[in-house]
């Protein structure tokens, strides 16, 4: 019992000052509200063919990107989202287009899931003028105002309050919609985090906190970086419940997300959502990969693989493998299109160097 | 005939690599993202994948072996049913990157001279503080606007750490005058992610020296938002408070940013002196689409000075003549522009008649209306409240430098703090601060009367 310590002491506390009384102007912690008990989601026909055709974009787009990469048509730093695709797959199917969703550098999944064009967002990784940011962006940097995906942050866990700034601009314009700000277990380590789950709490924001725990920050390991690793249970002295999820299984992300969606859109307040994954390649293109072993990305892709876990699912729902390779084909030709758009079209115009750095004229 | 399999870029700037492991072999089938190899620089190790499917042909390059040049072709794939014709290969990168012809920055033509805004207030004026002008921008400007709200430390309940903010909660109730927690970073990233989401937040810091924990936020989430996006996300927020030394609250509390946040593009700030300016700076801060850092002063806060009556706008990026004169020009803001008038007021009963710029607006800087003063005066003194390295004084000097070398009579003269942490001790404290009788002893030395 974690309370052993403390427990002795209150009453004495409150004898003496009556410092405990003063304290307790709050709710008894087990009297605050939860999210409703989360169900792996029973889903249709039509929300399965969406669920694999939204996880296979993101694998294809993101293979495709690593080729751009290794041929020098992208540069920098490019983060994949391989083997992380049900966290953003599951999420983004709870949500209506009223909310909001920001993320850190590992952003090109959650913005194919938003529903941007990944023309635009190829072209942007080859630093082109049709990319979404003009060019100016690059992989870690890229934004929609039109579709509510407002980045794209390389400041590890500076999304999270500026989710919660979304949510509160939701609340304050009461237009009914929530944000969903993803960040690292890494970033999860970040003093400005507490910050942002205090204020959220304290103001009741309709924000999910989601922690992807892909289980290595660059080349550190969870149980290396953080003394608790049950992210779900960081929101705890904040009073924000806390859920966790297979992040590996899409139907168990997707369930676990319409509770938190409801709960959160109900009014009250945010929660934090950690979903369990891994990410099967480097942090960054460039990664010395000495801290895992090949064994054990292996064992995670041949195991519990989110693509082909969802097969089993398909399968009972009597979807055949012809469907199924009708997707894989007319993915394959949207994402080659995508990285033909993102060779061929001009780099920016140089006069665009001096353009959009403020908006008014002075 | 088969795919050829070219020896990748880790990075657009490498050259060269080793293979370090082959992890299929001649015969076995691929998919497309299966890893075939690991290719090592001395900085990293990348794997290299399948594009296509197909059975692997040759490995041309065995595993071990350095120094494999960026595009080699180190292995073939056949691919299924397909033998005739060798599959087009993406292309790679151009190698030699065309050099882009220089372009001329908009501002890199010579500064356009003009003259500096008057402080003529020929309309009907009332008599404010620095304090009252303050909290009546923000009251008119959330009157006009729902979207604008104002956060911080004490700004609600308690009416302001330094009252800017009283009355502002009974007027516009705690939906819209927020007290936050201690929390620089956390509530200047929430009021940044609200600006992103369409409102008007107004954060207020107790003072700078605290924003320190929050200038994450303001350079690297407000500054860069328009421009990373390409014009498409704007961040319209106003980071306000004082700024610069108080008054024997030592080393920690007593610090001048302006410096530190007028270098970096994407941010406006603004640095008023008096109430005119500070109500009406503050009310186009407000309005304004852009990130703005708005440096008050603590010492200012509490002077009286006449503002315009009713609506009354300032235009940011122009500097202000505070009192014209024909032999020296000083330039300062904030708080020197009060030393810098006093220092005119002496120097005038010596025949010296010296003229006072208030550069009002440190980004954009009104070069312009520097040089045009220059031009007439050809002596030019700079009076900054903050040290002297790198600051707002050494960048008038290279304008002075680069645009304003022909008019010069005398080497340009910056007077500023002392170059230490502000000390507490009161004669150490004076010793440290910049002081009229330093500017008018710079002032007499460049008009070469010392
Ligand atoms: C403030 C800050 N510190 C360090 C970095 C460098 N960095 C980029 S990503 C990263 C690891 C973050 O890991 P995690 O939050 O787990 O996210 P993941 O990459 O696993 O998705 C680090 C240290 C940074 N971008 N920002
Ligand atoms: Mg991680």
């Amino acid at each position: 019992m974690l309370f052993i310590g403390v427990v002795p002491i209150l009453p004495r506390i409150e004898e003496g000052f009556h410092l405990a009384k003063a304290a307790t102007k709050k709710a008894p912690t087990e009297q605050l509200a939860k999210p409703a008990e989360p169900k792996r989601h029973a889903a249709t026909r039509e929300e399965l063919l969406r669920l694999y055709r939204e996880m296979l974009l993101i694998r294809r787009f993101e293979e495709k990107a690593g080729q751009l990469y290794g041929l020098g048509l992208i540069g920098g730093f490019c983060h994949l989202y391989i083997g992380q695709e049900a966290v953003a797959a599951g999420i983004q199917t709870a949500l209506t287009d009223k909310d909001s969703v920001i993320t850190g550098y590992r952003d090109h999944g959650h913005m194919l899931l938003c529903g941007i064009d990944p023309k635009l967002v190829m072209a942007e990784l080859t630093g082109r003028e049709a990319g979404i940011s003009r060019g100016k962006g690059g992989s870690m940097h890229m934004f929609s105002v039109e579709h509510k995906f407002y980045g794209g942050h390389g400041i590890v866990g500076a999304q999270v309050p500026l989710g919660a700034g979304l949510a509160f601009a939701h609340k304050y314009n009461e237009d009914g919609g929530i944000c969903v700000a993803y960040f690292g277990d890494g970033a999860a380590n970040q003093g400005q985090v507490y910050e942002a789950f205090n204020m959220a709490a304290l103001w009741k924001l309709p924000i999910i906190f989601v922690v992807e725990n892909n289980r290595y920050a660059m080349g550190t390991a969870v149980d290396r970086s953080s003394a608790e690793t049950h992210f779900w249970r960081r929101g705890e002295a904040f009073r924000i419940p806390g859920m966790v999820c297979n992040g590996m299984d899409v139907l168990e992300v997707r369930g676990a997300a319409q509770a938190a969606v409801d709960f959160v859109r109900a009014g009250n307040g945010p929660v934090v959502f950690e979903a369990q994954t891994y990410r099967y390649r480097g942090h960054s293109m460039s990664d010395p990969a000495k801290y895992r072993s090949r064994e054990e990305v292996q064992q995670v892709r041949e195991k519990s693989d989110p693509i082909e876990g969802l097969k089993h699912d398909l399968e009972t729902a009597g979807i055949t493998e012809e469907e199924l390779k009708a997707i894989d084909k007319e993915i394959r030709s949207i994402v080659n299109e995508a990285a033909d758009f993102a060779e061929t079209s001009p780099e920016p115009d140089p006069s665009e160097l001096y353009t959009d750095v403020l908006v008014e004229r002075y | 005939m088969a795919t050829e399999l070219k020896m990748p870029a880790l990075s657009p700037t490498m050259e060269e690599g080793t293979l370090a492991k082959w992890l299929v072999k001649a015969g076995d089938t691929v998919r497309s993202g299966d890893i075939l190899a690991e290719i090592e620089t001395d900085k990293a190790t990348m794997e290299f994948e399948a594009v296509d499917e197909g059975t692997v042909g040759e490995i041309l390059i065995a595993e071990g072996t350095d120094n494999v040049k960026v595009g080699t072709v180190i292995a073939t794939i056949v691919s299924e049913g397909e033998s005739a014709a060798p599959k087009a290969a993406l292309a790679p990168a151009p190698s030699a990157v065309a050099q882009p012809a220089p372009v001329a920055a908009p501002q890199a033509a010579a500064p356009v001279l003009a003259p500096a805004a008057t402080s003529d207030l020929s309309e009907e004026t009332q008599r404010l503080t620095v304090r009252e002008a303050l909290r009546d921008a923000m009251a008119e400007e959330m009157r006009a606007d729902p979207r604008v709200f104002v956060m911080g430390e004490e700004v609600a309940e308690y009416q302001g750490a330094y009252k800017v903010t009283q009355g502002l909660l009974d007027e516009f109730g705690a939906k819209r005058v927020i007290d936050t927690p201690i929390t620089e970073y956390g509530f200047a990233g929430i009021g940044t992610g609200a600006a992103m989401g369409g409102l008007r937040p107004i954060v207020e810091f107790m003072t700078f020296n605290f924003a320190m924990q929050a200038i994450d936020h303001i350079i690297n989430s407000a500054a860069k938002t328009n421009y990373m996006s390409g014009g498409q996300m704007r961040c319209p927020i106003v980071f306000r408070g004082p700024n610069g030394a108080a008054s024997r609250v030592g080393a920690q509390h007593s610090q001048n940013y302006a410096p530190w946040y007028a270098s970096v593009p994407g941010l406006v700030v603004i640095a008023p002196y008096d109430a005119a300016d500070a109500k009406g700076l503050l009310k186009a801060a407000i309005r304004s689409q852009d990130p703005v850092v708005f440096l008050e002063n603590e010492l200012v806060y509490g002077r009286s000075f006449d503002v315009p009556l009713g609506e009354h706008i300032v235009p940011i990026g122009k500097a202000r003549t505070m009192r014209p004169g024909k032999d020296v020009t000083i330039v300062s803001y904030s708080i020197g522009v009060g030393l810098a008038l006093e220092a005119a007021e002496a120097l005038a009963g010596e025949g010296i008649d010296a003229e006072v710029i208030d550069l009002r607006t440190l980004r954009p800087l009104d070069k312009g209306a520097v040089l045009e003063s220059l031009s007439r005066t050809n002596r030019l003194v700079i009076v900054e409240e903050g040290w002297p390295s790198c600051s707002i004084a050494s960048e008038i000097m290279a304008i002075a430098m680069e645009d304003g070398f022909d008019y010069l009579d005398a080497p340009v003269a910056r007077v500023t703090n002392v170059d230490v942490p502000l000390p507490y001790a009161n004669n150490l404290e004076k010793l440290a601060l910049v002081t009229t009788a330093s500017v008018i002893e710079a002032v007499r030395k460049v008009c070469y009367r010392a």
